[in-house]
């Protein structure tokens, strides 16, 4: 692994007594694109606002390239932050909202000019100078702020669900653009979002939080592929998640049936999490299945249909790009790679039934309209000092 | 256009009580007090109280200079408070207000006066009496004390309503504290400067009362002058003469302030 800028060793924050991080340990790695998600509320954006320099943790140190910087106020941090809802100097025009940060650097008007024009052409934002912010589009206003963090060649840049308020074509966009720009620049990025796709599709390693601590750290594809417990594999895709017992190593038990698994290294005998993404299940027919179901509902998604199957009462989500239609009997089959076992967790139980699969299903694709939405309600609580912004951190992280 | 029948009320009054009075006032200040002919001289006499004109904007001027100085900080403290506190403060500030304001001013009077409860205090220590009331220092605290609240309720109104977002985002970008305030908080406030001035500066600069009470005849403001001519001297053609100087003086002022404000919204008066 590269060698860490930031670490935040032991650290818990608490809230009028309520615990929003709870004992975090993290190393961020110098030059990785890194992305904290998890659910409104999960700590992500504290964590974020602790390494800006706006909290300071309760407990537990955060360390800078080895030093530690827990009383370092945030405009003597070499990193700089693109805000939720962008945060611009309606003041300025677009110029003189990039060159703020520079302009505090008494850095001379030539070199100052160079360098907002050469961040205004990185973010294609040419012809704009003069503009008032206010003028702008979202996607605009997005990237004057990330060309007002960037200008100032932070060693980190900090991103607060910086896409939440675009569109979603807009949003892909920008993702490839962000990508594209922190590969180019060659600066560790700290992205806070709780839209799992955009996780996925963006980072170097995804930190999946969940109340106050760290769930799984990983790649983007250990995530997907070995979630560790029944929290990251549900909020991560969509997953049917079993209950198991592993017999021995390479077997595993569920609906009265062994199967056999790539998985090793439990007790024997032990209560399991048994994970089913619905890609890898195969659909044969009844008398060839392992197990035989019947569907209860279909839902065409463009590449593939949702369709929902009954096993003796646990209701499996398999995408399929075949029709079945309600009512008929299927068989399945699982190959070893497609069965993941995960230890029993205090998440067990709670998720990958998908008996009540409308609900569930709209909340994951609607996974929290703006959560800022929220805050705006709490921060009317006009603190400068960060200690006192609790009320709108809580709803935020 | 529905609305603008419910408006008729309003209408009304506004024709009866002030462009009708607007029109007497000019009526009043281009006629003869004895024959009542049309002539100038009222408004050729107004230049004998340039001197005391310029005095009246100067003294004005100071006290909301001195109000902004003293108001910009409380406002900015109430503003950082929690809601249930920012209202209690708010509250505070407008509590003398709901005390008449002849009283309050009379209460300068028995505080400032050479047999007052300051002087007498200081006597009690053996020492000699000030002179504080009958002087500029006085008016101008009389004007202060008086007007601060409407200095200090439009500079709250703009603070509270900055995004905190704002203030971390200078930081983020370097900003220490003082470059904070300078860079964003206020230039951003500048809208509320420009109102608590105006609301400071418009009665100030026509008080009578005030530099009756806490001045002396060497402390004569415009105010006073129009007051006495409408009644001590019985020149009301004068007078009117002497408002509407006083009232395009204050016109043009208010154009001069907001013309700093970049044509952001201002509460006028």
């Amino acid at each position: 692994m590269a060698e860490s800028i930031i670490r935040l060793v032991g650290c818990s924050m608490a809230f009028d007594n309520e615990t929003v991080l709870d004992n975090l340990d993290l190393n961020i790695a110098d030059r990785e694109f890194l992305t904290l998600l998890g659910p409104s509320g999960c700590g992500k954006t504290t964590t974020l606002r602790i390494i800006g320099g706006f909290l300071k943790p309760t407990v537990g140190d955060v360390l800078f390239e080895g030093k530690r910087i827990n009383d370092v106020p945030p405009y003597e941090r070499k990193v700089n932050t693109v805000f939720q809802r962008y945060a611009l100097f309606p003041h300025l025009d677009v110029y003189e909202n990039v060159a703020f940060g520079l302009r505090n650097r008494k850095l001379g008007e030539k070199e100052i000019d160079d360098r907002v024009t050469e961040m205004l052409e990185i973010v294609s934002l040419r012809g704009f100078e003069y503009r008032s912010t206010e003028q702008l589009s979202g996607g605009q206003q997005q990237r004057v702020a990330i060309a007002r963090a960037l200008v100032n060649r932070p060693k980190v840049l900090l991103l607060d669900e910086p896409l939440g308020a675009l569109d979603l074509r807009l949003r892909k966009d920008m993702q490839q653009e962000l990508k594209s720009i922190q590969q180019t620049l060659g600066i560790t990025f700290v992205y806070v979002t709780h839209d799992q796709e955009e996780a996925l599709a963006m980072s170097d390693t995804v930190v999946v939080m969940d109340h106050g601590r760290i769930q799984q750290i990983g790649t983007p594809e250990d995530i997907y592929n070995e979630p560790k417990n029944a929290f990251v594999a549900d909020f991560i895709g969509e997953s049917n998640i079993l209950d198991g017992i592993m017999l021995e190593d390479y077997s595993v038990k569920f609906f009265g049936r062994r199967f056999t698994c790539v998985d090793s290294g439990f007790r024997k005998n032990e209560p399991v999490d048994v994970v089913i993404r619905p890609e890898d299940v195969d659909i044969v027919s009844a008398g060839e299945g392992q197990l035989t179901g019947t569907v209860t509902a279909v839902t065409f998604k463009g590449v593939h249909y949702d369709t929902i199957v009954d096993f003796h009462g646990f209701k499996w989500l398999i995408q399929t790009t075949k029709y079945n239609p309600v009512g008929s009997v299927i068989g399945i089959r699982l190959d070893p790679d497609d069965i993941h076992i995960m230890h029993r967790s205090e998440y067990s139980g709670l998720y990958g039934d998908y008996s009540s699969y409308s609900e569930e299903y709209d909340e994951l694709n609607d996974p929290e309209l703006f959560p800022e939405d929220i805050t705006e309600e709490v921060q009317e609580v006009p603190a400068a000092e960060g200690g006192e912004k609790e009320g709108s951190e809580r709803e935020n992280g | 256009m529905k609305t603008a029948r419910l408006t008729t009320p309003y209408l009304v009054w506004m024709i009866l009580f002030t462009i009708v009075p607007l029109g007497i006032v000019i009526y009043f200040a281009l006629t003869d007090s004895v024959t009542g002919q049309f002539t100038w001289e009222n408004i050729a006499r107004i230049s004998n109280y340039g001197p005391i004109i310029l005095k009246s904007i100067w003294l004005a001027l100071l006290s909301s200079l001195l109000c902004l100085v003293i108001g910009y900080p409380v406002a900015y403290h109430i503003a950082q408070q929690k809601p249930s506190r920012q209202h209690f403060l708010y509250m505070l500030i407008m509590l003398p207000m709901c005390i008449s304001f002849l009283l309050r001013t009379m209460a300068w009077v028995s505080l400032l006066d050479d047999t007052g409860i300051i002087n007498n205090f200081i006597r009690a220590l053996g020492l000699k009496p000030l002179p504080l009331i009958r002087t500029n220092a006085a008016v101008v605290l009389g004007m202060v004390y008086n007007y601060l609240p409407y200095m200090i309720l439009p500079l709250y109104t703009v603070l509270v309503k900055i995004d905190p977002r704002l203030i971390e985002a200078a930081q983020d970008l370097g900003c220490n504290n003082g470059k904070t305030f300078r860079r964003v908080i206020l230039p951003l406030s500048v809208p509320g400067v420009i109102s608590g001035f105006t609301m400071v500066f418009v009665p100030a600069v026509s008080t009578f009362y005030i530099s009756q009470k806490l001045g002396s005849s060497g402390t004569t403001l415009i105010g006073d002058v129009i007051e006495s001519q409408f009644k001590a001297a019985y020149n009301p053609n004068l007078g009117a003469a002497l408002s509407l100087a006083l009232m395009v003086l204050v016109l043009i002022c208010i154009g001069i302030m907001n013309r700093f404000s970049n044509g952001e919204e201002v509460v006028t008066l």
